[in-house]
């Protein structure tokens, strides 16, 4: 096939820029291996940015656990096919906390003690249990022991974000709390959290903020905001804010997308490129040959085919239906880059419960691809398809990431894992140069 | 409380027997377990028949969906899209039938007039290539929510009253009379009761569960029909497919959709009814036999309503049974109770019908004579039931353009205002404005999002508005999405089922809804 469209070389191209997209392309490049990484990047802005390690275990007992790494040792053991089981829990902990470290060093720091799960309030006023936090919510813990008098602000024209429901809800956990509805500064109308995040990175716009906070202060010792303290430059936002305010101020997430995925979306572009990884955003894969030699030829474009990329191996981080990794109609689900084997229930009278909430989640949250020990996607036989396709987050199977609130460790660790294999095979003189 | 009818059932047909008995100045109560149209008067076609749909079956049934059917759109327009329809068959359907349709229509009264396959696709391009005899007649789209609202708002301010969320629980009789109806408010749990000189039972199909209250036999058979909304309008007439009545061969626009069906599945019980699976892809594939752009186009929502049909003691097929209604005096039966009266049986199309017979009926046993007036009194339009019309408040929205009205619901743009309005009409008949009654009384819910960021929406804004209190709200945002849920789980696959996806990693991922105790776990 000739083509004049450029054709780059790598060893390891990434399809996705999910959460485990951005995790397996940050853990390859920092183990100095040849990165790509392609993708739309759409789906981290629906990201929550909490980083869930393992919430709840057993999913139909509804239990949770406040040492996530118990709750994950149980897990393996009752569910040996669970990708958890698959990557082993030091892999584990070594991913999370060289994912954190990026972070933190990054300048997108977030909070976590090693051994407990956090909980943090949602915009509907429930607690979530998760594991590592924006450092901006890790008040909340504290807080929830302590019952300090609070003050919660929101803004007219934040649609869905309402600081009287959540004290209602929050009411037997933190009575007491106030609520004050602000008008937020500079901005009218319907408001967005990207837009006010950005309004805030001006000094005089945050000043302004803290200075109306503050004439509204009263008696409380904290104060509650959407999340919206910046997006690059949240930590100074805060910083300040806090100290204008003069008691601590912590997040609560909007509803989805929310600006704490767009925060690790912007912090994973501005770094990925001073990492040598060669991203190219908003382009997808269209179609996937392979040479006699294995190595993987990725047409990629917008619409169509821009350049070609030449890969020795390949994490397949592509998502599930919302990324469009998996795509199901009316009679079968199929993996849509590769057509790779999906284990999936029977027919479709099998995919989900007649009850939206029922207690055993949907059988259709565990179909995905299978992999072996090396996370490669494998058939019914448990043969892997391809010796150099590994495949990492939320397109696995046997694992329901909304119940169990494992998404981000699963996105991380199995990244974590699938770079590693990546690595092995890449280094084992097994692919040949292409 | 005290009144002279209590009619038991907010269907199409209490709510139309409760205005005609206000025209005639006769006082009464209404009695809804639920809410309005919770039965299989909001969940059905929205069809008004020309009546073509039974001339074989049950001529005397066409004839009379016929009188209806032009008495409706000269009282009731603004609750009515007068579509016009089509009768189409293609290669393969009976050819007997399609013979004997013209003359079967003729017998009956029915308009009918005959096309060639080329005109009915010129004026239905979604229509077949393989197209064999086009009829047209003179179906149209009716509203079913707006029409009870309306109705049960005339009512209402001619001095009936309307209860909603209670149920009758048990009937004190005394020397073949029924002196008291014993009633449970469904969400205090709180017992009133209500002395009547009459009491109609139109609980549709749960007639016979009120009768057996009462200590009267009434053998009930449930036919349960699913139908599915497509996301977008497929045709601009109602489009029935020319053969004997089958599964999947109606299509119905209703402004910016159209709904397909239906199905016909024998159940045990009126109560716990879901669209099944199979049912789903039964209808796609006959629907798209006749429009082939059904088997490939996104549907939004997926309902099931059960025929309330009055067994007369011998089996077969469901369809076959006369859809004409039950009208059954119990003062004439023995056992007997000599102010019980139950109307159910028929279709949305005859209602009004129902209610004269009914109120005729009623008149007797209070022993007045007042003339009926629903067949000359025009219908007046309420506000209380205007946004239910999808792609009204859109275009509402667009013109009014105050950018402090935000929009709460972004797919069928359904502002703040009009929340606002439709709170207020609630709190007018005494109801609590939940997510689930506003979802009722508006397109909130209904549009592509599936729910997912309107339900949120609307709750934070009842709070900020104090509507919502306590951790109801919670309760609340859970109940909606169940019921949501209820109609989009048989057909998530492609978007739909991103889309859904996308629900759940928010509602139950970060939310954590599933742990908030909302209801009992259901199958």
């Amino acid at each position: 096939m000739s083509t004049t469209r450029p054709e780059i070389h790598c060893e390891l191209l990434v399809i996705g820029t999910g959460m485990a997209g951005m995790a397996a392309t940050l853990f390859a490049a920092r183990r100095g291996i040849d990165t790509v990484q392609v993708g739309m990047t759409g789906e981290i802005n629906f990201a929550s940015g909490l980083l869930d390690l393992l919430g709840v275990h057993p999913v139909a007992a509804g239990q949770t656990w406040t040492n996530p790494w118990e709750g994950i040792r149980q897990l393996i053991a009752d569910q040996p096919l669970h990708p958890y089981a698959r990557i082993g829990i030091d892999a584990i902990q070594a991913a999370m906390a060289e994912f954190i470290d990026f972070l933190n060093d990054a300048g997108l720091p977030y909070r976590y003690e090693p051994r407990k799960n956090a909980r943090v309030i949602t915009p509907v006023g429930t607690l979530k249990t998760t594991y590592a936090r924006p450092a901006t919510m890790a008040a909340v813990d504290r807080a929830l022991a302590e019952n300090p008098p609070g003050l919660l602000v929101d803004f007219p024209g934040l649609k869905g974000f309402s600081a009287r429901q959540i004290r209602a809800a929050l009411e037997a956990q933190w009575p007491g709390l106030r609520v004050v509805r602000l008008p937020f500064p500079g901005l009218e109308g319907e408001l967005q959290p990207e837009r006010m995040g950005r309004r805030l990175e001006v000094p005089a716009a945050r000043q302004q903020l803290a200075d109306t906070i503050r004439a509204h202060l009263g008696d409380a010792r904290i104060v509650g905001l959407p999340a919206v303290l910046g997006i690059a430059r949240t930590p100074q936002v805060w910083a300040d804010i806090q100290k204008a305010v003069g008691v601590p101020v912590f997040e609560i997430p909007t509803m989805l997308p929310s600006i704490t995925g767009l925060r690790l979306r912007e912090c994973f572009e501005q770094h990925f490129p001073q990492m040598g990884v060669k991203s190219h955003y908003q382009k997808k894969i269209l179609a996937m040959p392979r040479r006699l030699d294995q190595s993987f030829i990725a047409s990629v474009g917008g619409k169509s085919h821009e350049l070609s990329v030449r890969a020795k191996a390949v994490v397949l981080a592509s998502g599930r239906f919302f990324g469009q990794g998996l795509h199901a109609d009316r009679h079968a689900i199929r993996e849509t880059i590769f057509n790779l084997p999906v284990y999936q229930p029977a027919d479709r009278s099998r995919w989900h419960r007649k009850a939206l909430f029922h207690k055993d989640g949907h059988p259709i949250h565990h179909a995905g691809l299978a992999v072996d020990n090396r996370m490669r996607p494998a058939d019914t036989t448990g043969r892997f398809v391809y010796p150099n396709l590994f495949a990492a987050g939320s397109i696995l199977a046997h694992q329901d990431w909304i119940r169990q609130k494992c998404g981000c460790g699963l996105a991380i660790a199995s990244a974590y894992a699938a770079v590693r294999a990546g690595r092995d095979w890449l280094r084992s003189g097994r692919s040949t140069q292409p | 409380m005290e009144t002279q009818v209590l009619i038991i059932g907010g269907g199409v047909t209490g709510t139309g027997l409760a205005r005609d008995l206000a025209l005639r100045g006769i006082e009464c109560i209404l009695v809804e377990k639920q809410d309005i149209n919770a039965g299989a008067s909001g969940a059905n076609h929205g069809l008004l028949h020309s009546g073509a749909r039974y001339i074989a079956s049950d001529p005397a049934a066409a004839a009379e969906c016929h009188r209806e059917n032009r008495l409706l759109k000269q009282l009731a327009p603004h609750c009515i899209e007068d579509t016009g329809g089509l009768f189409a068959a293609v290669a393969g359907d009976d050819e007997t039938y399609i013979a004997d349709f013209p003359a079967l229509c003729q017998a009956s009264g029915i308009p009918c007039k005959a096309l060639t396959p080329a005109e009915a696709r010129e004026m239905e391009p979604c229509l077949s290539d393989r197209l064999i005899a086009a009829y047209a007649v003179d179906d149209a789209a009716i509203d079913p929510f707006k029409l009870s609202l309306d109705h049960m708002a005339q009512a209402l301010r001619h001095g009936g009253r309307l209860i909603r969320f209670s149920q009758v629980v048990d009937f004190r009789i005394k020397a073949g009379r029924i002196v008291a109806v014993m009633l449970r408010n469904n969400l205090t749990g709180r017992i009133s009761e209500v002395h009547a000189d009459v009491v109609v039972n139109a609980a549709g199909a749960w007639a016979g569960q009120v009768a057996d209250l009462a200590g009267i036999p009434i053998r009930m058979r449930y036919s349960k029909g699913s139908l599915l909304v497509t996301h977008h309008r497929m045709g601009r007439r109602v489009i029935n497919r020319l053969r004997k009545a089958s599964n999947g061969d109606i299509l119905v626009p209703g402004g910016t959709v159209s709904i397909l069906g239906t199905t016909s599945e024998r159940c045990e019980s009126p109560d716990i009814i879901y669209p099944e699976i199979q049912e789903v892809d039964h209808i796609i594939d006959e629907g798209a036999a006749m429009i082939p752009d059904l088997a490939t186009t996104r549907y939004i929502r997926a309902y099931c309503g059960v025929r309330p049909l009055v067994s007369s003691g011998e089996d077969g097929d469901d369809r076959s049974v006369s859809r004409g209604f039950s009208l059954i005096d119990h003062a004439d039966q023995d056992p007997g109770l000599e102010n019980f009266i139950t109307i159910t049986g028929g279709k949305l199309t005859t209602f009004r019908l129902m209610a004269e017979k009914t109120a005729d009926r009623v008149c007797r046993r209070l022993g007045i004579c007042r003339p009926c007036r629903t067949h000359s009194d025009p219908l007046p339009q309420t506000m209380d039931a205007r946004w239910t019309e999808p792609g009204l408040t859109p275009s509402l929205w667009v013109r009014k353009n105050d950018p402090d009205d935000m929009l709460v619901c972004e797919c069928e743009m359904v502002s703040q205002s009009i929340v606002d309005q439709i709170v207020e009409s609630i709190r007018h008949q005494n109801g609590e404005p939940s997510l689930n009654a506003i979802g009722l009384r508006s397109r909130i819910g209904k549009g592509p999002c599936q729910g997912t960021f309107c339900s949120q929406r609307l709750a934070a804004y009842l709070y900020d508005r104090g509507e919502l209190t306590g951790d109801a709200g919670l309760r609340d945002l859970r109940t909606f999405l169940e019921k949501r849920w209820r109609g989009q789980q048989p057909l998530l696959w492609d978007i739909s089922l991103a889309q859904a996806e996308l629900l759940e990693a928010m509602h139950s991922g970060l939310f954590g809804l599933e742990t908030v105790d909302a209801t009992p776990q259901e199958p």
